[in-house]
């Protein structure tokens, strides 16, 4: 608790104990009570004193006074920034109205009434300054990356210095428990880096000389020399700061919603307390009656539940990512995203790693290896992807001297001399072209590479995209979060594409497209999904911007350290975990129902007790509860997003 | 030019929503953003006039929020 709320609670103690001071005053004063006492030596009610003859004094003007006390010491700031406000042409708020209201109460003559409203009503000012108080420090834990010094090797010489001050190509010092400054390249050094502030991975990455930093991680063992690469602004911490804060700037459609409505809810209800005042008191002339109903309305007529909780909420929902390395830009897209229907996927680098590696052999004569052997010989001096991969499963260095004349026939393999022998290595289509006997395609997932010795056909190696790691659980994982559709967009023949999707359990793919295929593809997609269904692109930041931007969302993953990838994004998964994507889809569904049930909840319970007012059938009570017991509960409501993991 | 400020003591959101309305107002100011959970004030105003604008949004917010204080460095 701040000072101020500890003097708030102190004036409500204060002024409970005058409350109920001043409510154990009798209403009347008994004369010569002590007398009776002693006679009877029993308590005697008031009517028969009357009936005796006796007088009752009443309090007057004392017991008003009496109450006044408890009053001024709950309410003065109250109704001094009420005056204040006045001053300043600020009619409709809070502090006037809830002036306007207690003094009415006791005007009519409900003292306790009013003393018990305002201090209510303090009660709840309290709750809400802590609820606020409190979400507004996790918030400032979210954001809490920021290194705050950098230490620089100056001629010889090591100074601390704001990292805004460091220049590219000079030269920091990471002491173990300190937060990398800047982005730069490890010199000297190796040690262990804790990510999760950036990436919610819990894992420590192990990095050592020549490699990348990133600013931002935590060095967590051995001291880091490292060169700056990037100035402070264009750090990744400065980045991802920058999208954080002025993701709120991206308002969602139900912000707008409710800056809409609190600009006219509070006029009309005080417009609509002023005719329930006034009309039936004309016609009927029972202003005792009729101004307590609306003095409710006056005491209900602020909008605050839903101005404080509703971007509480989305602030909740976008830190809440942001601690697992999912950067969403705005709350809009955590809107649209609660209303994802449909999600495509390109395959390369977001479903498969990008990395081609040899998955089966199927040999015929040889033996497993003696295979691999012979087709690496053979594909020792190509360049191909796929060649890369079969030396790679090799895992050997070239051996030169034992391969002769080398001949590679586009699109179709090479054909080279090994250790004396006739080595054909490649597809079906060079096999056919040599006249070598093929058994029969099995079904296996990739490119098949025919190996074919001396013209006798020795078996084939299978060559496959690996899939990415969770990518089966992330599909599943969306499938649960209520995601209709998936769609796979690839580049590769049917049978493959094919092939992966089974794999995946993906719903549709789309393959053999070239990269501008992929944007009539989403855009046919966008046609074909029902309406109040989004769509969402998901892909590597490289080469799709195109289809991010036109997607619903447009999602770019691993774009840890890749700045265009951040740029034409609207989400951005730091790390290259597929299995994010879901949990970004689950906390946008839980922010949107904790807004929807605030949204519900208060617009509600003022609404009820408006009616029950008008109707005489609530009193002050219900409506102060009405104001700010329902933006504690919606405040706490909204503060469940600040928790999430 | 776009700028942010500190608030401080800016204790009612309602508040908050009607100064980002009257700074929003201000001639020469494009955009305008004030955050009642970060307890900042975002404003976006014409190059030449800008010092005048922030003296006249702090004007303003005392306004609304006579407690509020925008901490102009």
């Amino acid at each position: 608790m701040t000072s101020k709320q500890k003097k708030a609670l102190w004036r409500i103690v204060i002024s409970f104990f005058l409350l109920i001071a001043a409510a154990l005053i009798p209403d009347q004063i008994y004369p010569a009570q002590y007398w009776v006492i002693d006679f009877t030596g029993q308590w005697m009610p008031s009517a028969q004193w009357v009936e005796a003859g006796y007088t009752l004094y009443s309090w007057g003007i004392v017991k008003p006074l009496a109450y006044l006390l408890p009053y001024l010491v709950i309410g003065w700031d109250v109704l001094w920034r009420a005056v204040r406000n006045i001053k300043n042409g600020q009619v409709f708020d809070e502090n006037f109205l809830m002036s306007v209201a207690t003094i009415g109460a006791m005007v009519i003559g409900e003292y306790a009434e009013g003393v018990a409203v305002m201090l209510f009503y303090q009660v709840g000012e309290l709750f809400q300054s802590v609820a606020v108080h409190r979400s507004r420090r996790s918030i400032a834990q979210l954001m809490d990356i920021r290194p705050d010094y950098a230490n620089v090797e100056r001629e010889g010489e090591l100074c601390t210095l704001d990292p805004e001050e460091v220049a590219v190509g000079e030269t920091i010092l990471v002491k173990p428990g300190e937060r990398i400054p800047l982005d730069g390249r490890i010199l000297e050094g190796a040690s262990a880096l804790d990510t999760a502030a950036l990436t919610g991975e819990s894992l420590p990455r192990d990095v050592g000389p020549g490699e990348k930093v990133i600013s931002g991680c935590v060095n967590l063992s051995g001291v880091l020399r490292v060169e700056v690469e990037k100035p402070f602004g264009q750090s990744t911490v400065a980045r991802i700061l920058d999208l954080v804060e002025n993701s709120s700037e991206k308002k969602a459609r139900a912000e707008h919603f409710i800056t809409k409505f609190a600009r006219y809810y509070t006029p009309i209800v005080v417009f609509a307390a002023l005719a329930l005042a006034v009309i039936p008191s004309l016609a009927g002339g029972q202003w005792v009656v009729w101004v307590p109903r609306a003095l409710n309305f006056l005491v209900v007529s602020c909008p605050c539940a839903l101005v404080i909780s509703i971007p509480l909420s989305f602030f909740g929902g976008l830190g809440g990512a942001s601690r697992q390395g999912i950067l969403i830009k705005g709350s809009n897209y955590l809107e649209a995203l609660a209303k994802t229907g449909t999600v495509v996927f390109d395959k390369t680098g977001t479903l498969t790693r990008g990395e081609f590696s040899v998955t089966e052999i199927h040999p015929q004569v040889l033996s497993p290896e003696e295979l691999l052997e012979q087709a690496a010989l053979a594909e020792q001096f190509s360049t191909h992807p796929i060649s890369r991969s079969i030396l790679s499963a090799w895992g050997k260095a070239p051996e030169r001297e034992r391969v002769g004349e080398v001949e590679e026939i586009a699109g179709r393999g090479v054909r080279a001399t090994v250790d004396g022998r006739v080595v054909l290595a490649g597809n079906r289509k060079l096999m056919q072209r040599e006249n070598i006997p093929l058994p029969e395609e099995d079904q296996a997932v990739g490119t098949h590479i025919h190996v074919a010795i001396d013209g006798t056909y020795g078996g084939c190696l299978i060559i496959a995209d690996q899939l990415k790691e969770g990518a089966v659980q992330a599909l599943c994982d969306l499938k649960r979060a209520g995601v209709k559709k998936t769609v796979m967009l690839t580049g590769d023949n049917q049978e493959t594409a094919a092939a992966v999707a089974g794999e995946l359990g993906i719903d549709q793919f789309r393959a053999q497209l070239l990269p501008q295929d992929k944007v009539n593809e989403v855009e046919t997609l966008l046609r074909e999904k029902s309406p109040g269904e989004n769509l969402v692109f998901v892909g590597d930041g490289i080469n799709d911007a195109p289809v991010l931007s036109r997607a619903d969302i447009g999602v770019a993953m691993g774009a840890l350290g890749s700045d265009a990838a951040i740029e034409a994004a609207d989400i951005v998964l730091m790390d290259d975990d597929l299995r994010k994507l879901p949990v970004a889809v689950s906390i946008a569904r839980k922010t949107m129902t904790i807004v929807k049930e605030n949204t519900v909840f208060a617009i509600g319970v003022k609404f009820l007790v408006l009616v029950l007012s008008a109707l005489g059938c609530a009193n002050m009570w219900a409506a102060v509860f009405a104001d700010v017991g329902v933006s504690v509960i919606a405040i706490l409501n909204a503060s469940r997003m600040l928790g999430v993991k | 030019m776009k700028k942010t400020f500190k608030l401080e003591e800016l204790d009612c959101a309602n508040c908050a929503a009607k100064m980002e309305r009257a700074i929003r107002e201000i001639d020469g100011v494009t955009q305008a953003t004030v955050s009642f959970l970060t307890q900042k004030l975002t404003i976006e105003a014409e190059d030449e006039r800008f010092e005048e604008i922030v003296k006249k949004a702090a004007k303003v917010c005392k306004k609304v929020e006579p407690d509020c204080r925008i901490i102009i460095k």
